[in-house]
């Protein structure tokens, strides 16, 4: 296998594997639950597409590399759809954000 | 490297399913379990490529699929079954 | 943890966990059908009954001590049993020695297709499988004696219980034709990879599931109209039955694929895409009908 796809695979299952362990601990540590989906949502939506690239980068071309790709577009498309329908949907149910944080999150949570 | 990344999504799935165990309210198991899904997609992903198993990718789009399908059937039925929030 | 909804997805969880060692040990087929069917049909199945029987379970008034005992000396009771069994991947163990071997060493030379789980499932034990679509078309049929086939009445137009969501609505549009395409992916290539027709038929249905969840249930129904499905569901068991009843009326023993080909080996291929075809045809069948069964209800007061 070629050098540089070597470290070009490795970078980015490196990168992936940071955001996703970031968005773990997200969900762990942070105070209420949109902005967990804050911490959650969008480093998943990064972490999936890394960690997916890094490791067609280490396939021989064949339809299972396709079908990778195929996964990887789904995520893409889903995760972000289903963080935004959750956090919606908590809004919907009467599930407001904390007060205080409301003020300083307002952009992200809309 | 590989085996590094499958660790790293082992560690988030644990993470997850902590925040899963923990609550407190029904939308945050709701996010847990959603994140844990798409982990395991990932680890099946990886680790079918580190480990050669046969015909993990197939297995893996449905997971993706069924995750997003899931998650929309427990935010679709919440409402219906709500009103006394008890925890 | 009272709240059952909690449960539910605890249980989405649980069967993710168990597909991923299933996959662990190879049986791509079997963690294909968990999949499906464990982390999808059946939480969807769970929460939309959930919906009619109330979201918190009831504090029990007896002691919980005496059940975990039972569960406690009944699990211990299984390890033991364990250990008089032989090892995971033991060559020498019973199971490998009765038909195991045959399949292994002749199902490729005399299926011709590669997947041995698809080989074994609709032609070896043709006759079994035959049997299992019965279960799953009586399972059907119970639900409607049950919940009545009329569905609880007129659906809802344009309700959507989780509020306004365009972007949920526009994704969902956009992938529908995929999730039906992967479904009949899933179909055809059972003779090759993992998959067939019960898991094509559970996420064809999960396709109109989403449907439904996401559009109001007057949708769905538009496109898959309620009374058709138990006439779905039959027509599947009948092209099943019909495979066998044509072998019979040619004097070959009941789903003898040879006779559908001249030669034998497309026969048999045929009769595999059929029979896979009846089961996948009832499958879907059934799981939307409890689906709308169960979703179309309105809880009683």
């Amino acid at each position: 296998m070629n050098l540089l796809l070597e470290g070009l695979s490795a970078a980015c299952l490196l990168a992936g594997s940071f955001l996703c362990i970031t968005g773990g601990v997200g969900l762990l540590r942070l105070p209420d639950f949109f902005s967990r989906v804050h911490a959650a949502g969008v480093t998943e939506t990064l972490a999936a597409p890394l960690l997916l690239t890094g490791l067609m980068l280490q396939m021989d071309w064949s339809l299972d590399l396709l079908k990778v790709l195929l996964i990887m577009l789904f995520l893409l498309a889903t995760n972000p759809t289903a963080s935004h329908a959750m956090a919606k949907a908590a809004l919907h149910g009467g599930q407001g954000p904390n007060d205080e944080k409301a003020e300083e999150d307002k952009g992200s949570i809309s | 490297m590989l085996n590094a990344a499958v660790l790293a999504i082992m560690v988030t799935m644990a993470l997850a399913l902590v925040r899963a165990f923990m609550g407190p309210t029904a939308y945050d198991r709701l996010l847990a379990a959603n994140l844990f899904g798409t982990k395991t997609v990932l680890l099946i992903a990886l680790a079918g490529h580190a480990l050669d198993w046969s015909g993990f990718l197939d297995v893996a789009l449905l997971y993706a699929m069924v995750n997003f399908v899931g998650t929309i059937a427990v935010m679709r039925f919440f409402e219906y079954g709500a009103g006394e929030e008890e925890e | 943890m009272r709240d059952l909804f909690a449960v539910a997805m605890m249980f989405g969880i649980y069967s993710l966990l168990t597909a991923a060692l299933f996959m662990d040990l190879d049986a791509a087929d079997v963690a294909f059908t968990e999949a499906a069917v464990g982390a999808g049909v059946t939480t969807i199945l769970l929460l939309s009954s959930l919906r009619l029987t109330g979201r918190w379970e009831r504090r029990p008034k007896h002691s919980p001590l005496l059940p975990l005992l039972v569960v406690g000396v009944t699990g211990a009771a299984l390890v033991y049993g364990t250990l008089d069994m032989p090892h995971l991947g033991d060559p020498q163990a019973p199971v490998h020695q009765h038909v195991a071997p045959h399949y292994i060493e002749n199902a490729p030379q005399e299926m011709g297709i590669p997947n041995i789980v698809t080989a074994v499932l609709a032609s070896y034990r043709g006759f079994d499988t035959l049997g299992e679509t019965l279960v799953i078309f009586t399972a059907g049929l119970s639900v409607f004696l049950l919940l009545g086939s009329r569905a609880g009445g007129r659906p809802r137009p344009g309700k959507t219980a989780i509020g306004e969501q365009p972007v949920l609505r526009l994704v969902v549009k956009v992938l529908i034709p995929f999730i039906l395409l992967f479904a009949l992916y899933v179909q055809l290539h059972g003779e090759y990879g993992a998959g067939g027709g019960f898991q094509a038929g559970v996420i064809f249905a999960t396709g109109m599931v989403l449907y439904d969840l996401v559009f109001g249930e007057g949708d769905a129904r538009l496109v898959v109209p309620a009374r058709w499905l138990p006439r779905l569901a039959a027509f599947g068991i009948l092209v099943y039955g019909s495979v066998g009843l044509y072998a019979l009326l040619h004097g070959r023993p009941f789903l003898d694929y040879t006779v559908l080909a001249e030669d034998p080996m497309v026969g048999r291929h045929l009769g595999i895409l059929l029979v896979e075809l009846g089961i996948g045809i009832c499958v879907f069948a059934v799981v939307l009908s409890i689906f709308y069964a169960l979703s179309g209800r309105r809880r009683q007061p």
